[in-house]
C-alpha cells in the first residue's frame, strides 16, 4: 500500500472525529445482505488459509490423492525439515536485521522531526520541511526504484542489508512524521511551559513528555512500518543478489521457483514465514487494529 | 521545583508559537537528509535518467528524447496503460460495493462482529510474495484445490489465459484489501449519528430506505477515501503480479509498474524505465488530486493543520 492513500485517510478520519461517537444500533431490522456476505467472504478468506496449514503437512505423494480439504492423515514435519534446510534461519535472521534496523531509527528520526515540526512552527525552514515529507507521501517506491538502485551502487551497498534498510528508513519517514506531529499536537502547550520553567532542554523535554505521552502513536507507527519492511519485496529484489543476502519474501520466490510443484513444501515455507507476524498479531492485535483503523486519523 | 528562575538565555523568548524555535530546528536534520537523499533526489534522478541512456551497470550517457520517443511510440505503454486501468476499475468495482455491505454489517456492535474484525485482519498481514504463491498454488490447474475437489468449474487454467488472469489478479487483491475497507466502512459507519436512523424509523422508513437515504450519503467521504486508496494503490502492485504471472501470460497482465521492472532491470533499458516511472508518478499524482476534487475538499484535507 502506497504511503499516499494512508494520508488520505488521516484526513477523512479527521473529518469523522468531529461527528458524534455514538454507540450501538439496536432495534433494527437484521441486515440480511450484509450478514450472509459478511460470513461468506469470512469462508473466502479462511479456506485458503486453512488449506495452506493443512497441505503443508502433508507429504508429496499424499497430496496428489488425498481430498485436499482434508487434513492429512499421518502429519508430517518433512516438509518444514526441508525448508529448514533450505536456509530459512538465516533468511528469517536477515529480515529480522533489517526490520528492526529500518523501522527504530525511521521512528526515532521521525519523533524528532514531528516534535521540531511542533515545537518550532514558526520557523520557515521547519514549515517548509513538514510540507516536503507531506509532498513524500505520493511517491511511490517503485517509481523512484531506479535511481534508487543507482544511489546503493554508488554508495558501494549493493547486495548489503544496509541495501534495503537505508531506502526503507526514508520512505517511512513521511507517514510516520505526519501521524506523529498530529498526535504531539495534541499535547497541552502548558506541559512544555512547565517543562521549559523546570529548566528541561528540548531533548529532555522530547524524552521525558512527548516520548511518554506519544506511546501509542509510536506503537502504531512502528507496527505499521514493521509489517510493511518485513513483507517488503522490490526493494530486495533489486538490491541483493547474493542467495546469503535474502531476506524472507525473496527467499520464499527463490524458493517457489527451486521447488516447482512440491506445493507441501512450499506453502511450508509460507507458513514459516507468516508464522513470526501472526504471533505478533496476536500478541498485539488491539494495537494494530485501532492503530490502522483509528490510530492514523488520530 | 518550579520556583527555580528559568536560565535568563529563555526568559527573553515570547512564547506564543511553542518557545524557543530555534533550539530544536536541527532535531528534524536527520530525517530531512535521510528523506532529501532516498526521496527527492531519485525523484528528481528518474527524471534525468528518462533523458539517458544506461543498462544498469556500465556508463550512464546523455540520450536526449531518444527514450521517451521509444516509449511513446512503442504499443507496449499504452497496452500497459490499459492493463493498469483495467485492473485498477475491476478491483475497485468488486471491492466496494462487497467492503461497503461487510462493513455496514461489521458496524454492529455484538460481540462475535469484533473477532469477525479479527480474522478479517490476517489476508492484511501476508506478504504479497507469500500470497502470491499461495494463489499460484491454488489455483494449479493440475495440482491444485480444483482438480483436487474434481469441481468442474474451478479446474480452469487460470493463470494461463489472459482474460481468467485479470481476473485473479483482481480476486487476490480483492482476497487481501476488502477486509481492509470493510474495516473503513465499519469505522465510517459507526461515526453515523444514531439518531438520525432513529428519525427514520419513526417516519416508517425501511431497512433499505435508510441505507440508501442516511448510511450511503453519510459515507460519502469514507467512500471516496476507501476509493483512493484502491485505486492509487492499484498502481503499485508490483509483487503480487510478479510473482503470480511475471506479466503473463503474454502480456495480458502487464501493468505499468511490471513493464518497468522488465524494461529497466531486465532488458537493461533503464532509460526508456524511467521513462515509464515518470508516467507512473503523473498517473499517481493526477489520480490522487482527481478523487480529492470529487470529494469537494479542496486541499484542506491533506494539508489541514500541517
Amino acid at each position: 500500500m502506497t504511503t499516499l492513500t494512508t494520508g488520505a485517510r488521516t484526513a477523512d478520519a479527521q473529518q469523522q472525529q468531529e461527528a458524534p461517537r455514538r454507540r450501538g444500533r439496536r432495534g433494527m431490522a437484521r441486515n440480511w445482505i450484509g450478514g450472509t456476505l459478511g460470513w461468506l467472504w469470512l469462508l473466502i478468506v479462511l479456506v485458503p488459509i486453512y488449506w495452506i496449514v493443512i497441505t503443508s503437512f502433508k507429504t508429496q505423494s499424499t497430496y496428489f490423492v488425498e481430498n485436499p480439504l482434508v487434513p492429512a492423515k499421518d502429519p508430517t514435519l518433512e516438509n518444514y525439515r526441508l525448508v529448514l534446510e533450505a536456509g530459512f534461519v538465516r533468511y528469517f535472521m536477515n529480515s529480522v536485521i533489517i526490520t528492526i534496523g529500518a523501522v527504530v531509527p525511521a521512528v526515532a528520526i521521525s519523533f524528532m522531526a514531528a516534535y521540531a515540526i511542533v515545537r518550532g512552527s514558526g520557523k520557515r525552514f521547519l514549515r517548509w520541511t513538514n510540507s516536503l515529507f507531506l509532498m513524500g507521501l505520493a511517491i511511490p517506491l517503485q517509481a523512484v526504484i531506479i535511481p534508487v538502485y543507482l544511489i546503493i551502487i554508488k554508495l558501494k551497498m549493493y547486495d548489503t542489508l544496509g541495501a534495503i534498510i537505508l531506502p526503507s528508513i526514508a520512505f517511512a519517514i513521511p507517514l510516520s512524521v505526519l501521524v506523529l506531529t498530529n498526535f504531539i499536537r495534541d499535547v497541552p502547550k502548558e506541559l512544555f511551559e512547565s517543562m521549559r520553567m523546570d529548566g528541561a532542554t528540548e531533548w529532555g523535554t522530547l524524552l521525558h513528555l512527548a516520548f511518554p505521552l506519544t506511546r501509542p502513536a509510536l506503537v502504531t507507527v512502528t507496527i505499521y512500518h514493521g509489517l510493511t519492511i518485513w513483507n517488503g519485496f522490490l526493494l530486495p529484489l533489486v538490491l541483493i543478489q547474493s542467495p546469503d543476502n535474502r531476506p524472507l519474501p525473496l527467499a520464499l520466490w527463490n524458493f517457489q521457483g527451486q521447488y516447482g510443484t512440491n506445493f507441501p513444501a512450499i506453502l511450508a515455507s509460507v507458513v514459516l514465514t507468516t508464522l513470526p507476524i501472526l504471533v505478533m498479531y496476536a500478541v498485539g492485535r488491539r494495537q494494530l487494529l485501532s492503530g490502522l483503523t483509528a490510530g492514523f486519523g488520530k | 521545583m518550579t520556583t527555580v528562575a528559568p536560565p535568563p538565555l529563555r526568559v527573553d523568548r515570547p512564547t506564543s508559537s511553542g518557545g524557543r524555535s530555534g533550539g530544536v530546528a536541527w532535531m528534524a536534520v536527520p530525517a530531512l537528509i535521510m528523506f532529501l537523499i532516498f526521496g527527492v533526489v531519485p525523484l528528481v534522478g528518474v527524471l534525468a535518467l528518462s533523458f539517458a541512456q544506461w543498462d544498469g551497470i556500465g556508463e550512464i550517457k546523455p540520450a536526449g528524447l531518444d527514450a521517451w520517443q521509444s516509449v511513446l511510440s512503442d504499443p507496449g505503454l499504452p497496452h500497459a496503460l490499459w492493463v493498469t486501468f483495467l485492473i485498477m476499475a475491476l478491483s475497485w468495482l468488486f471491492q466496494t460495493p462487497l467492503s461497503l455491505l461487510i462493513g455496514v454489517f461489521l458496524a454492529g456492535h455484538e460481540r462475535y462482529r469484533e473477532w469477525l474484525a479479527v480474522l478479517y485482519f490476517i489476508p492484511l498481514l501476508l506478504s504479497s510474495a507469500a500470497l502470491a504463491i499461495t494463489f499460484k498454488a491454488l489455483l494449479d490447474p493440475n495440482f491444485g484445490l480444483g482438480s483436487g475437489l474434481g469441481i468442474e468449474f474451478l479446474n480452469q487454467d487460470w493463470l494461463g489465459e489472459s482474460k481468467l488472469a485479470v481476473g485473479v489478479v483482481v480476486f487476490v487483491v480483492s482476497w487481501q484489501f476488502i477486509p481492509f475497507h470493510s474495516l473503513i466502512y465499519q469505522g465510517g459507519v459507526r461515526q453515523i449519528p444514531r439518531a438520525m436512523y432513529e428519525a427514520a424509523q419513526i417516519d416508517g422508513a425501511g431497512r433499505m430506505r435508510q441505507f440508501f437515504s442516511i448510511t450511503l450519503p453519510q459515507l460519502k467521504y469514507t467512500i471516496i477515501t476507501s476509493s483512493t486508496l484502491m485505486v492509487v494503490g492499484s498502481l503499485t502492485f508490483f509483487d503480487l503480479i510478479f510473482v503470480l504471472t511475471a506479466g503473463g501470460p503474454g502480456d495480458a497482465t502487464r501493468a505499468l509498474a511490471l513493464d518497468m521492472y522488465q524494461r529497466g532491470f531486465m532488458a537493461g533499458l533503464m532509460g526508456p524505465a524511467s521513462v515509464i516511472a515518470v508516467i507512473l508518478v503523473l498517473v499517481g499524482l493526477g489520480l490522487a488530486l482527481g478523487l480529492r476534487r470529487l470529494g469537494g475538499r479542496g486541499d484542506e484535507s491533506q494539508l489541514e493543520g500541517a
